[in-house]
């Protein structure tokens, strides 16, 4: 399965089919094309990479159900002082209200449930768009 | 990404993580788990010297291991975490759940 970033001075794009065994490549060609400067290389290795994971992951079961005929698409901005992840899937939502707590005690044992508590420690800026089918990750300089 | 397996002369079972775990890739980890634990492994230590990053979805599956490898008597160890994982297990409280050395040789030795 090929992916195809295509790069602009001011963003990325790459349609990413629904396969959770594509996120780890798609992370690599993406993060691997980012230009030097706005993020630091340890925040491009660990909170840009996972932040983009956790997205991406989260699109691919919860929107496109994991079927391999229907793509997520991903655009990165590429400022200055700040980079955003814009991941956007077809489904139709994610109710993102009444999500428990995962650091909870009864929770620390559950196999899910972490993604999003994880992403809002790893970004400055989490929002999504008025249908609950996209979310816009900033990371800002530095 | 791969995921390394070896034993250790005392049957201590080392599972390197290199690159990241991630939803893509969990399930060859968790199934390299519990044939060690199908094997007669009962003590284990998941080694993060060469890892990246790890989601969600990595430390769903490094719960329900533990959880599995605990049911059979046994103990799931993690070593080698960088700071930013380590901070990562820190903010969802997971370090409470896992005994965490900085290196597999510590968590070897501590078994």
């Amino acid at each position: 399965m090929s992916l195809r970033l295509h790069v602009t001075a001011l963003e990325m794009r790459l349609d990413v089919p629904s396969d959770l065994g594509i996120v780890g490549d798609a992370v690599d060609l993406v993060a691997s094309r980012l230009p030097a400067g706005t993020l630091s290389p340890r925040r491009v290795n660990f909170n840009f990479r996972t932040a983009l994971a956790e997205a991406l992951g989260n699109a691919i079961r919860h929107g496109t159900g994991e079927d391999p005929g229907r793509v997520v698409r991903v655009r990165v901005e590429l400022g200055r002082d700040a980079v955003r992840i814009h991941v956007t899937d077809d489904g139709g939502g994610y109710d993102r209200t009444h999500l428990p707590d995962p650091t909870r005690p009864e929770n620390l044992e559950r196999e899910d449930g972490r993604g999003l508590f994880v992403i809002r420690h790893l970004v400055d800026d989490v929002a999504y768009n008025a249908k609950g089918n996209g979310i816009c990750l900033t990371l800002r300089a530095g | 990404m791969s995921f390394s397996v070896k034993k250790d002369k005392s049957g201590v079972v080392v599972v390197g993580v290199d690159g990241q775990l991630i939803v893509g890739n969990r399930q060859e980890l968790k199934q390299k788990v519990l044939d060690a634990l199908e094997g007669g492994g009962r003590k284990f230590v998941v080694d993060f010297a060469k890892t990246g990053y790890i989601d969600s979805s990595g430390l769903g599956v490094l719960v329900s291991l533990s959880k599995k490898i605990r049911e059979q008597g046994g103990e799931l160890r993690l070593a080698g975490l960088n700071e930013d994982l380590q901070t990562l297990f820190e903010l969802t409280k997971l370090d409470t759940l896992f005994a965490i050395t900085k290196t597999a040789e510590e968590a070897l030795a501590a078994f």
